[in-house]
């Protein structure tokens, strides 16, 4: 039972972590149709970003309160990923809009590999030691069940941009803006709507959530290098496709789905195959769970669109 | 060879049998030329030439069928574990090379309709998650597949694997002519895929101007029309992803024999995306572009490694920027800026493929009866 509830708070915790870097992919999927492949290693860009401040902050002033710091951190780790997602529609995306489907696709792996080996050229290939500001001693609610600060702190505050994000995209006129575009591009540039903008805006607020996700994943595992984003950003596509691509309340539904998948999939994976196969196998169920939803429901748990458009 | 003759430039247009020559005469003069800058760039003409090959088999699949496979080096691992498994101490198992080489084609066959069947609905984004999604799992399984049983040997890998022996003709010895005069082993290794390369592409050839061929241009260009058109796109794709596969799973043979170890670590998805640029920076559906691509951008990094990392030490001091790290800057930029400025690569696939005169000029004459 107690493992049980473990599992379960694992899940719910990377879940809502996939959830946030899911909604990025979900949103530029629903206005353009393309999957940036970039996107979760905006998320290391953001996670390496925020690391270096905090060692800068750490040099400059070493009485700072650790939640001043984090917060002084995550706002210029933000800042600087919004930075990219912008740089990137603009110089690499937005040229092909219209080019043959492939030619996206193929940048943004171009671009995700850029991203990587700049990080490496910055940073270098060691794994760095992210600084746990908030604390990660164990809380006890329940005998044998433990949860960390970090971890409560992380499923609230994806909560909280959550409902954020879906305020801006329902009630706001920039919100309305989105929708339409998602829509019906020309349509939408018709009724006077800058669609340039909006897409824009789109990539930027993606890449914001993503930076706050990267956050969460380098203090959540204590952990941060220049191929980190890959495997999140992975199975955060994952999430959004088993949610419905293009679907906001489907992304954050997929992330915690997956990230509950996979931590008792991980938890008992032992038991299932009789040894045969263990926990290092972790990564795979989003593979397969994204291979039998494109198999079976390629329109995801809540969408309505198809596999076919692309 | 035809459309690698054409890509000659100047020559090509004029004298295309010329052309082919001196293709012919470069490709058994390189080594001599490369062996004079050491030992080592000949064996980097070899790679080069894997390289081609599993460029080739990938433009069946991307260029040629319009499906985007990121997992593509998986079949080129099956190939190489099929080898490892069957000749090398491991197992202590020494099948030889022709009892293998088959086997190897035959599983990577296999692996590719096992990946097929489930994503014959997708098409291009997805495809292209689902495909890498198929790559990693087969690394991650050769990664852990050491416990509880040892089949993969986990990240070590495997080695000792024999060499390629043709008749009793072992590859990897050097054959001494003369007293002072030897044949190198890279040399032999060399002309023996350069011959697996030429029949690749003649048979490539072939197939592009052949109803499958055709069948998958349609289905590239469109797939419901093709649909229309009566082309089974299921077989078709599926025949896409196994040909592919199949020359993967050769090159994957070659390979772990010339390598003489195998570990999870050739197989990362760095590699598939390496040979994707390649594709890419070629030409996608263009033979020539594949074999192109596949030469300057196994030659370049090298080059560079050469050229560039003692020009930092000079200018710094000290190496800013290792090899490593230079070959994935310039494989990422040059995926970005081909399909920034020159999205069909630097060898543009041309939209029509009928060589063949006299089934045009028979056409004609129908048409105009």
């Amino acid at each position: 039972m107690e493992t049980l509830i473990q599992q379960l708070i694992n899940g719910l915790v990377i879940g809502s972590v996939y959830a946030l870097i899911a909604l990025g992919y979900t949103m530029v999927y629903g206005i353009l149709g393309l999957i940036n492949f970039a996107h979760g290693d905006v998320l290391m860009v953001g996670a390496l970003v925020a690391l270096q401040t905090m060692m800068f902050l750490m040099g400059m002033a070493p009485g700072m309160s650790p939640l001043a710091m984090l917060t002084i951190a995550l706002l210029v780790a933000i800042v600087v990923c919004m930075l990219l997602g912008f740089t990137m529609e603009r110089l690499a995306y937005r040229r092909l809009r219209n080019a043959p489907r492939l030619a996206p696709l193929i940048t943004a792996i171009g671009v995700s590999f850029l991203l990587q080996t700049l990080a490496m050229i910055i940073w270098g290939r060691n794994y760095h030691t992210f600084p746990q500001l908030i604390s990660t001693t164990p809380l006890q609610p329940i005998e044998g069940v433990f949860v960390t600060p970090v971890q409560i702190a992380i499923v609230l505050a994806s909560a909280a941009l959550m409902v954020g994000l879906l305020l801006l995209v329902n009630r706001t006129k920039i919100g309305r803006a989105m929708r339409a575009t998602a829509e019906n591009h020309r349509v939408a540039s018709l009724m006077g709507v800058d669609t340039n903008a909006v897409i824009a805006f789109t990539f930027v607020i993606g890449a914001g959530l993503a930076a706050v996700a990267g956050v969460m994943y380098a203090s959540n595992y204590g952990i941060a290098h220049y191929g980190m984003g890959f495997m999140p950003g992975l199975k955060a596509f994952t999430a959004a496709v088993l949610g419905g691509i293009g679907n906001l309340g489907g992304a954050m539904l997929g992330g915690v789905v997956l990230g509950l998948v996979e931590s008792f999939g991980a938890g008992y994976i032992e038991h299932l195959t009789f040894g045969f196969l263990n926990s290092s196998y972790q990564d795979i169920f989003a593979f397969i769970i994204l291979g039998l939803v494109l198999i079976f429901r390629p329109t995801g748990l809540l969408g309505e669109r198809v596999s076919d458009r692309a | 060879m035809n459309e690698l003759a054409a890509a000659v430039p100047w020559l090509g247009k004029r004298n295309p049998m010329a052309a082919r020559w001196l293709i012919l005469i470069i490709a058994i003069v390189a080594p001599f030329i490369a062996w004079q800058f050491g030992k080592s760039w000949v064996r980097i003409l070899d790679f080069a030439l894997l390289y081609m090959m599993l460029a080739l088999g990938l433009n069946l699949v991307v260029g040629f069928a319009g499906l985007l496979d990121l997992g593509y080096i998986a079949f080129y691992a099956v190939g190489a574990y099929t080898f490892a498994f069957l000749a090398s101490p491991h197992f202590d198992i020494h099948l030889p090379f022709w009892a293998i080489l088959p086997l190897g084609a035959g599983f990577a066959a296999l692996a590719g309709i096992m990946l097929g069947f489930p994503v014959l609905r997708l098409r291009g984004d997805y495809l292209a998650i689902v495909t890498l999604g198929f790559g990693e799992i087969v690394r991650i399984f050769m990664l852990n597949l050491n416990y509880p049983v040892n089949i993969t040997n986990g990240p070590q890998g495997i080695n000792m694997i024999d060499p390629i022996n043709l008749f009793g003709w072992d590859l990897s010895r050097n054959i001494q002519v003369t007293e002072n005069f030897s044949i190198n082993s890279l040399f032999l290794y060399y002309y023996f895929f350069l011959l697996a390369v030429t029949g690749s592409i003649i048979f490539i050839q072939r197939l592009q101007i052949s109803r499958v061929g055709r069948a998958w241009a349609a289905m590239r260009d469109d797939e419901l029309a093709a649909k229309a058109i009566g082309i089974n796109t299921r077989n078709m794709k599926l025949l896409a992803f196994s040909l592919g596969a199949t020359f993967g799973g050769v090159s994957g043979c070659l390979f772990g024999a010339f390598q003489g170890f195998v570990s999870p670590e050739s197989f990362s998805l760095m590699e598939s995306i390496a040979v994707l640029t390649m594709v890419v920076f070629g030409g996608m559906g263009n033979i020539a572009g594949a074999v192109v691509g596949a030469f300057v951008l196994a030659l370049l990094p090298e080059i560079l490694r050469d050229v560039a990392v003692p020009l930092q030490q000079t200018l710094f001091g000290h190496v800013l920027l290792d090899p490593e790290v230079l070959r994935m800057l310039l494989l990422s930029l040059a995926m970005i800026l081909m399909m920034l400025l020159r999205p069909a690569g630097m060898i543009p696939a041309r939209a029509r493929y009928c060589h063949d005169e006299h089934l045009i000029n028979k056409l004609k004459q129908e048409a105009a009866k």
